[in-house]
């Protein structure tokens, strides 16, 4: 094993005590100013009235489920192709996170429909690719607990985030087509063609703040990640008795 | 080894610095051999030492974490795994498939191998399970043969086709002692053809020309303070 | 095809045939599905006319996908798939001969079951047709896309239900243009060729994706 494979996580951790304390400052005050500005500067919606705010937590969640399989997708070509022991960590944290954020949109979306559509569910394109996207994310989760190796775990959850990256567009696509039949489209959009500036302020500073708070999250969940891997690989350790065992090659011409 | 073959003649199996990692541990690691046409490595050492993992990994079953395996003047378009048989604990046998048809099947699935330096010839089907003593279950079910039995039908395969290469793992387990017999024969015969076999085993085998490959723990101080994951 | 192909092909047929008669099963399957939406919606045949062209896709999804758990896990088990690695092969033809065959075996079955389970849900003989052509276009879709969900659940002894979790969502756009097809072809609010032309789409990149994804699992599966 060269330098380069184990020295990256001590590295990687060094360099997250180091970065951490300042991305959550950073993420702290991006929400405190975005969390202002939308209860408070950003107007009420001649149409929609308070609702509107649900926007604020909406779209950057919705956001973030999406930016969160993408993290993966690279994470797990790391995993793929160049081998690297941390992008399999980093694709594994980033899973769970993702599945809260696609939860988090899915749970707001559903509470500004009640006053809009008059019902928690509607069976709209986006909010039913949104559904498929949790699934995957659950799926993916259960796929790297039921596998007892987090190696062999990492390469299977690779293979099939890669899939399902190559899908999520085909899904999408059906899906809209999908709707297209079944529901005219009737429904109103959450997002107008115009967004007026007060709105989008806010709007792009909260999503600023949900970037900061999951990459504060995805550090987090990595360097859990390896501090669990370590402390796997220290019980096996401690379990065989022979263990690092270099073979020695003696051959002998025995004729 | 004697060295009477040219050198454009030989075959030889090529193992650099191998090291490989199962489920975060370190079964060996820097693990080098060279092995040539016509002689046959025995790999002894304990139990769990890694010798089932050394055979599996020159049968391209385990990933390398680094190292490399080449097989020297075997056909350059094929992987060394591709060049091999591995004979393993399990027998691949499918028992709803008769035993000609099981067989049958692995002659035509696996790609032969034909170098200039291995002289090992293709056995038809039959030929081989008369020559394991099976033949007269060729048109059996392969449910119906005892563990030994199928065993000898796994060795069949080797024979139907032509490979340089044979990694075998505790090859003599589930055979008597006539059948052990016929199997270093068969052996033996691989060997003075030209081939190469690696074996595991915890046995004496009466080989010709062999060569030892003996694997013993050494604790490494240095992988246990340098931990990665 | 050259001749390894061709044993493969042949050797998977004989072993899903001979081995507990899986096409049976599957169809049982299917019978089993359709028979009990009707206690669930009620008997209403206009509303079992309406649903019926779902009902058959979706019985035939729940039926492949089930049945996909040991396209590679018996291999795994005796030391196959370890020889199948070293044969010299390309491996991703390997699987695509391996899904067709078992397609034969078990998605053949359920497209042929199909226009009699038509009869009980009420629908009309061109219906019928339809629904049997999108099955027969989009099955193998199915097959090749739950080839790497039971490529992906090799090693696991009880993968079955993991299989259907992670393979519906791929199998979501399968699904979709299959009934729409279906659908189209009874009441037309689009012409049947758009969606039934995407349906076959789907199906050849299934067979791209599907055997690429699956063998680089199966390599891994091997360590």
């Amino acid at each position: 094993m060269s330098i380069w494979d184990y020295a990256n996580p001590t590295r990687f951790l060094r360099l997250v005590q180091i970065v951490l304390p300042w991305l959550i400052g950073l993420c702290v005050l991006a929400f405190a100013a975005g969390l202002y500005m939308s209860f408070f500067v950003a107007p009420e919606d001649y149409q929609q009235g308070d609702t509107v705010r649900i926007m604020f937590i909406h779209v950057p969640a919705a956001w973030l489920a999406m930016m969160c399989y993408s993290i993966m997708a690279m994470s797990s070509l790391g995993t793929l192709v160049w081998k690297h022991p941390l992008a399999d960590v980093s694709a594994k944290s980033a899973a769970p996170i993702g599945a809260a954020f696609t939860f988090m949109s899915l749970v707001t979306g559903s509470l500004w429909g009640k006053p809009m559509w008059g019902t928690y569910w509607v069976w709209d394109a986006r909010l039913t690719s949104v559904l498929v996207l949790l699934i995957m994310y659950l799926g993916l989760m259960t796929l790297w607990r039921t596998m007892d190796d987090p190696i062999k775990a990492g390469k299977a959850a690779a293979v099939l985030t890669l899939v399902g990256a190559l899908n999520l567009p085909v899904i999408k696509f059906s899906v809209d087509w999908w709707n297209t039949l079944h529901q005219p489209a009737s429904v109103v959009r959450m997002d107008g063609p115009t967004i007026h500036p007060d709105i989008l302020w806010p709007l792009v500073i909260m999503a600023i703040a949900f970037t900061l708070l999951f990459f504060v999250l995805h550090l987090m969940a990595m360097r859990n990640e390896i501090m669990r891997r370590r402390v796997r690989a220290l019980r096996q350790r401690a379990a065989s008795v022979s263990f690092p065992s270099t073979a020695t090659a003696s051959t002998q011409a025995a004729e | 080894m004697s060295s009477s073959r040219t050198p454009e003649y030989l075959l030889k199996l090529i193992a650099e610095n191998l090291t490989i990692d199962r489920g975060g541990r370190r079964v060996f690691q820097d693990l080098s051999f060279t092995l040539e046409s016509g002689t046959a490595l025995v790999v002894t050492g304990a139990n769990g030492i890694g010798k089932s993992s050394l055979l599996r990994t020159l049968a391209g079953l385990v990933f390398l974490s680094k190292g490399s395996i080449r097989l020297e003047g075997g056909q350059d378009d094929r992987q060394p795994q591709e060049q091999a048989h591995y004979f393993g604990h399990q027998d691949a046998v499918k028992p709803a498939l008769s035993v000609l048809e099981n067989l049958v099947f692995w002659q035509s699935f696996s790609a032969p191998v034909s170098v200039s330096s291995f002289a090992g010839q293709k056995m038809e089907p039959l030929e081989a399970l008369q020559v394991l003593g099976i033949g007269h279950t060729a048109y059996l079910p392969a449910g119906y043969l005892s563990a030994g039995q199928r065993r000898r039908l796994s060795l069949c395969r080797l024979l139907v086709t032509p490979r340089p290469v044979w990694l075998m793992d505790e090859p003599t387990s589930a055979l008597d002692k006539a059948s052990e017999g016929q199997l270093l024969e068969l052996m033996n015969g691989h060997i003075a053809h030209g081939g190469l076999i690696v074996t595991a085993t915890h046995t004496d085998l009466a080989l010709d020309r062999v060569q030892i490959l003996h694997l013993k723990a050494e604790i490494v101080e240095a992988l246990l303070a340098e931990e990665d994951f | 095809m050259s001749s390894w192909a061709m044993v493969l092909f042949q050797r998977d047929l004989r072993l899903s045939v001979r081995i507990g008669g899986s096409a049976m099963v599957g169809v049982l399957f299917f019978l089993a599905v359709v028979t009990v939406i009707p206690f669930g919606v009620g008997p209403d045949l206009n509303l079992l006319a309406r649903i019926g062209p779902a009902i058959l896709w979706i019985g035939a999804l729940l039926a492949t996908l089930l049945g996909l758990d040991r396209l590679f896990q018996a291999d795994r088990e005796d030391g196959t798939l370890d020889l199948m690695l070293m044969a010299g092969r390309p491996l991703e033809l390997v699987v695509l001969i391996k899904c067709l065959a078992h397609w034969v075996a078990t998605g053949l079955p359920l497209v042929v079951a199909a226009p009699l389970l038509s009869i009980f849900l009420n629908i009309d003989p061109v219906a019928m047709g339809a629904i049997t052509l999108t099955l027969l276009v989009g099955t193998p879709a199915l097959t090749l896309i739950g080839a790497i969900g039971a490529s992906l659940t090799v090693s696991l002894r009880r993968g079955g239900l993991l299989l259907a979790v992670l393979v519906v969502p791929l199998a979501i756009p399968v699904l979709i243009f299959g009934v729409s097809a279906a659908d189209a072809a009874i009441h037309d609010p689009v012409p049947f060729m758009t969606p039934f032309l995407i349906l076959c789409s789907l199906s050849l990149i299934a067979a791209v994706i599907g055997p690429i994804a699956a063998a680089l699992a199966l390599r891994f599966a091997g360590d």
